[in-house]
């Protein structure tokens, strides 16, 4: 079990040091990081002596060695368009991201999974065909024109919930809420529903298929023969040997989540991390790019390793396996 | 008499190509199943209208001779104010929403295809060389996919961007944009491709075929392209026409952002971005006929791509 764990983590800093090497690339040789520092009345000789403290006159090993070390450090640099270090500014965007990344994975559970336990259990019903075409056109609609779709509806027709920002938010240390204010709860239902429907017709989709499965299974039909309540077999056998892949998928959909809400939080105008990178990308800052790229792949890289780990503690036959492979 | 002066009769009446195709399974799945007639259909009329955009478009949008201001925010014709020609009623500028619908449709579904093209053309290669030469080379190869695979397609496409915006700085103009976009889009689905090939090539690789090319000294590059690529290419038709759709939303999705297709010459998603501000003056349909342009695209691409699937997989046969 020891030796599978280090062989995983051995592996997730393999693909750590990739990325931040293509971090390290992309700030070292797209454009002149002095270029982009200071500027035009910044003579030669102080160009010169940034250059020399900024240590870029190294050798490229050295440079990328403290490059890693910085980032390790959570040392980012600064911003060519704030001029203050790249952590402050996603520091302070983060609550919003997480908040509305958690909340959309919630809608998602809560919604998805009795949709596909529904669309199982009555399979040939009218709603289950709905609910079926349904998440043929969510998977089909960009993020984008669901919360366009949204904002047309709510806000613009019925005149209700805020189509932009994050509302009121309360301090809390260095975390920033919007849960604790109505205003700031009300904001977060069309964001969290946009970014939460692609996952939801997912899990739904999967809840389905697994459901399917397990009720054929001659556990299943065992337990009616004994005369169980349909709930009790519904959902006491075959729903609890669903949820362990339907776990599975949606700890890994937390990061796609998060990678994904910057879309939405262009559309409404959302006030996290996303928002910042976007801006980054158009003005070209080149420090929040690749910070925001290492903790996208730092985020990944440990929801895998933490599944990975999860699915050698639940099933012993994965550590069988690799110890065979080895 | 012998057999060989009178073939049976199967062999004499060898069906046409034309009756081959028609007797296929694959017609007979696709005249079975109305959904996908539909789907075939709306595909089929989105594209005819991107491609003759200019003989069926009443104004050309981006003309500045054929836009009169006076014409701007007109709403469609059906609602009170509508005038003819404007089907679909004007911008803020004047501009023909049902033209640059049609405009905008071709820029979406040109990128869509291109982008799919390279990205199909990139992953075949390195999975058939990743397959054929293993060792060394495969591990490279389908460790690169593993890495990237880890990340959103479109967090990649925005990084390549973002490069890109760097290296061309003011010289950015529609037509670097134009192939940026192929690029950054094609660069981030590659993987799918590699992955599936790889495995194909693998199980051909040790074919007796395979086998014979090499001992009469065919050379490696030929024996793949000529030989393996024809056998491992089935498969990748159906990835093909999905990608095709995540292309077209990705593509969409990145000229919303702002780091797609500028508004001198848009896309979909372009136009979508512009007509977003004047959802809240009212003026809906400038974003929202775009949209649903966009929707029935990928919708009936992504029912092709089910059918297509379910057709070719022989377990469901």
């Amino acid at each position: 079990m020891l030796a599978f764990i280090i062989r995983r983590l051995l592996q997730a800093i393999v693909v750590m040091l990739t990325v931040a090497l293509i971090a390290f690339t992309l700030f070292r040789f797209v454009g002149d990081p002095i270029n982009m520092m200071v500027g035009i009345e910044t003579t030669n000789e102080e160009r010169a002596q940034l250059r020399q403290d900024l240590g870029l006159n190294d050798p490229v090993a050295i440079q990328f060695a403290r490059f890693v070390g910085n980032a390790v450090r959570l040392d980012f640099g600064n911003s060519y368009q704030f001029k203050t270090p790249v952590i402050d500014l996603i520091a302070d965007r983060f609550p919003a991201t997480m908040e509305l990344a958690i909340a959309s994975a919630i809608f998602s559970l809560v919604i998805g999974i009795p949709m596909g336990v529904y669309t199982a259990l009555h399979r040939r019903s009218w709603l289950s065909n709905i609910f079926l075409a349904a998440s043929l056109i969510g998977i089909s609609l960009p993020t984008f024109l669901i919360g366009i779709l949204l904002i047309f509806l709510f806000p613009v027709t019925l005149g209700v919930l805020p189509s932009f920002g994050r509302g009121e938010v309360v301090r809390l240390g260095f975390w920033t809420t919007g849960l604790l204010t109505a205003s700031g709860l009300k904001a977060l239902v069309l964001p969290a529903i946009t970014l939460g429907l692609f996952q939801m017709t997912l899990i739904m989709r999967l809840v389905r298929g697994e459901m399917l499965e397990v009720l054929r299974t001659d556990y299943i039909k065992f337990a009616r023969a004994r005369g169980l309540t349909d709930r009790a077999v519904n959902f006491g056998h075959a729903l609890k040997n669903t949820l362990v892949p339907v776990m599975t998928i949606a700890g890994l959909q937390l990061g796609s989540i998060i990678a994904f809400a910057l879309i939405t939080e262009s559309v409404f105008q959302w006030p996290g991390m996303g928002l910042l990178f976007l801006k980054a990308v158009q003005n070209v800052d080149i420090p929040i790019m690749s910070a925001y790229l290492l903790l996208v792949a730092f985020i990944f890289v440990t929801i895998n390793l933490i599944v990975d780990i999860l699915y050698a503690v639940v099933d012993p036959r994965i550590r069988i396996d690799a110890r065979a492979a080895a | 008499m012998s057999a060989a002066e009178n073939p049976p009769e199967i062999l004499m009446r060898r069906p046409s190509r034309l009756r081959a195709i028609i007797d296929s399974d694959l017609v007979y799945s696709f005249l079975r199943s109305k959904v996908t007639i539909a789907a075939a259909v709306v595909t089929l009329l989105i594209v005819l209208a991107a491609i003759f955009a200019p003989y069926i478009a009443p104004k050309n949008p981006y003309d500045l001779t054929q836009i009169s201001i006076l014409d701007s925010d007109n709403p469609p014709i059906w609602m009170e104010g509508g005038q003819s020609p404007y089907v679909l009623g004007t911008d803020d500028q004047g501009r023909d929403v049902f033209s640059t619908i049609l405009y905008g449709s071709r820029q979406s579904i040109a990128i869509g295809l291109m982008a799919t093209l390279f990205a199909g053309m990139l992953g075949i290669a390195l999975g058939l060389i990743a397959g054929y030469a293993g060792g060394t080379t495969d591990a490279i190869i389908m460790r690169a996919a593993d890495i990237q695979s880890t990340f959103p397609a479109i967090l990649i496409a925005m990084l390549i961007d973002g490069v890109s915006r760097a290296l061309f700085g003011e010289q950015r103009n529609e037509t670097v944009v134009f192939w940026v976009m192929v690029l950054s889009i094609g660069l981030s689905f590659w993987v799918q491709y590699a992955r599936t090939v790889r495995g194909s090539t693998l199980v051909e690789k040790n074919k007796e075929y395979v086998l014979a090319a090499r001992l009469i000294g065919i050379r490696p590059a030929k024996i793949l392209f000529r030989h393996v690529l024809p056998n491992v290419v089935g498969p990748v038709l159906v990835i093909a026409t999905i990608n095709l759709a995540l292309a077209i939303i990705t593509e969409a999705t990145l000229s919303f952002l702002g780091l797609g297709l500028p508004p001198t010459q848009p896309s979909l998603g372009t136009l979508i971005q512009i007509g977003q501000k004047f959802l809240f003056a009212g003026e809906w349909w400038i974003a929202i006929f775009p949209g649903i342009t966009l929707a029935a695209l990928v919708l009936a691409v992504n029912l092709l791509g089910d059918w297509l699937r379910d057709a070719l997989n022989p377990k469901l046969r």
